[in-house]
């Protein structure tokens, strides 16, 4: 089959087009009305751009192309139409890590293309090749651990053992001294594979160290990092469009990377390599407050009691947490949530900035069960309102409502702004067992006295509250 | 050499601040979509992969670009897909609210 070559010039102009679009379409995801209008506006500029490299004369077989194509938009495709919405973080870290593969692989092949006569490279493609090799294997070995520690196949917690600074600092070290050589051209394709090898050995040993709970933080950074690998790739290829898309991705996910830690009030230093030497105070804090606890008691209140305290109520305000998501009970809480404002009830969702396991996932989870976008508060425009409400229904969320944030300095969540579900009347708390949530660290609110606990799977419960205020 | 370098990197600097105002604005809520979007979007990666190999000659390094095209091919399928998936549910629930 021919395939008529597009001119150079017709490339380019594509190319500009297509960044256009992506500036657009990023532009048009900043309002939820235009938001999806804005994801096809990208796919658009990315159908043009890929269209038009196929034309691209420097191509000399399609076979290889088309069926690598297939493969991967089959497995693409299948992935993102089968995972369910709370799956949605690791999903996310699966496809940013196959960006960031793809990213290293492009410039080890373009090293390879450069150096097939001799090891000499020029300087700036040498710099370009190494740092998209570098960042795109992080990025990939990075987010297949992310990935690992979400959807539970490693422990989540931070894996820490001696002298892993040494071995990290030896690694980074050996990884610097090869990337000289690379660029200095006394290197060769065998260096480089080892070099390859190593950027893979750090992106895995990099994210083992940080807990599951600061894993939307990891792949929000490491999605900047693919941005930049792409960038990179677009400084070795001298391709713009490369250039200027991974460069709004390496911004953007910077952007959001720093947006979450300021939302946990955590410098991104502690969030990265807070496991090491923190853990000897934190974990003894921990064992000092698991005492304090030792002595108190919770309060467990029945369905039917609750479930009257709500109809009763003038307003309720709803902290959902992951716990909820788990449990599939999003609908059922809609569901709970009509009922009462039928009776009369304002019902008002609470949003911490890290409820979910990423930045605005719970809006997407309680978005997929029709809970109207105006009742999803924010934390600053909910928390005044605590103390004027009857009841703060706290639900599969644990360490957003923790007081600890704000009195117990020893306490690893320290500072992070919390939801004051403590300054309401009455505070319902759905809740499986009394296990410390994903921080692993224990709360006192369940020890308030104005706390009453409901035990059991969050979706059977809001189920049996539905049933009895339907009743009632 | 020099010429074509600066180029690149007038580009890379000038979209820094395009990505950064762009991106300032959005919302918390659309966070998730949006680290969905942007994350389809470093695909074009994949432009990359096809250059390289399309120009590919020994069995290693077609090997390598053939993975290098699958990867970057399910980052764009899949990244798009799932943030319109993420996407049309702020869409349905306008819908019936009106």
């Amino acid at each position: 089959m021919h395939v008529p070559a597009l001119s150079p010039t017709a490339i380019r102009v594509a190319y500009i087009v297509a960044s256009v679009l992506f500036i657009f379409g990023i532009k048009q995801l900043s309002s939820p009305k235009t938001a999806r209008n804005g994801n096809l506006i990208a796919a658009v500029g990315m159908l043009i751009a890929l269209v038009v490299t196929l034309l691209d004369r420097q191509i000399l077989s399609y076979g290889l192309i088309f069926v690598g194509l297939v493969i991967g938009a089959g497995i693409g495709a299948v992935a993102a139409r089968r995972v369910a919405m709370t799956a949605m973080p690791q999903m996310v870290a699966l496809f940013n890590g196959s960006g960031g593969g793809a990213a290293a692989l492009v410039s080890t092949l373009e090293y390879m293309h450069l150096t097939r006569t001799s090891p000499h490279v020029p300087t700036d493609q040498g710099v370009s090749i190494i740092v998209g090799a570098l960042i795109g294997a992080i990025s990939f070995t990075g987010s297949i651990i992310a990935w690992g520690k979400l959807q539970g196949v490693m422990t989540e917690k931070a894996l820490t053992y001696p002298g892993q600074k040494i071995v990290n600092g030896i690694l980074m070290l050996a990884i610097l001294s090869l990337a000289i050589m690379i660029v200095g051209g006394s290197a060769g394709p065998q260096l480089f594979v080892v070099f390859l090898c190593l950027c893979l050995a750090l992106g895995v040993l990099a994210v083992i160290p940080i807990g599951g709970g600061d894993m939307p933080v990891v792949i929000s950074l490491l999605n900047s990092f693919t941005g930049l690998a792409t960038a990179a790739t677009g400084f070795a290829l001298h391709n713009v469009v490369l250039i200027i898309s991974g460069t709004l991705v390496g911004a953007s996910g910077t952007l959001l990377t720093i947006l979450m830690c300021k939302a946990m009030n955590r410098p991104i230093t502690n969030v990265l390599f807070g496991a090491f030497g923190a853990g000897a105070p934190a974990g003894k804090g921990g064992g000092d407050r698991a005492a304090a606890m030792a002595g108190k008691t919770v309060r467990e209140v029945s369905v039917e009691d609750a479930a009257t305290i709500l109809s009763y109520s003038k307003l309720v305000i709803v902290i959902p947490g992951y716990g909820l998501a788990v449990a599939q009970a999003q609908h059922t809480i809609r569901e709970l949530a009509d009922l009462l404002k039928a009776k009369g009830v304002t019902v008002k969702y609470a949003i911490h900035p890290v409820a979910g396991r990423m930045p605005g996932h719970m809006n997407v989870l309680l978005a997929e069960a029709n809970v109207p976008y105006e009742e999803l508060y924010d934390l600053d425009q909910i928390n005044s309102e605590f103390e004027r409400a009857d009841v703060a229904m706290v639900v599969g969320a644990n360490d957003v409502v923790n007081p600890a944030a704000r009195t117990d300095t020893s306490s690893p969540i320290y500072g992070m702004p919390i939801l004051d579900a403590d300054k309401a009347q009455h505070i319902l708390i759905l809740k499986r067992s009394m296990k410390p949530g994903f921080a692993g660290i224990e709360n006192e609110l369940f020890y308030d006295p104005k706390t009453m606990m409901l035990f059991g799977d969050a979706k059977s419960s809001i189920s049996k509250l539905v049933a009895t205020v339907k009743s009632m | 050499m020099i010429d074509a370098l600066l180029t690149d990197l007038t580009v890379f600097i000038l979209a820094i601040f395009i990505g950064y105002e762009v991106i300032s604005k959005v919302p918390v809520i659309l966070h998730t979509p949006l680290m969905s979007g942007t994350n389809a979007i470093h695909g074009i990666v994949l432009v990359g992969a096809m250059l390289v190999l399309g120009a590919a000659d020994h069995t290693l390094t077609r090997a390598l670009g053939f993975v290098a095209v699958i990867l970057g091919t399910i980052n764009v399928v899949g990244g798009f897909f799932v943030t319109d998936r993420m996407l049309l549910m702020f869409v349905k629930k306008k819908g019936p609210k009106g």
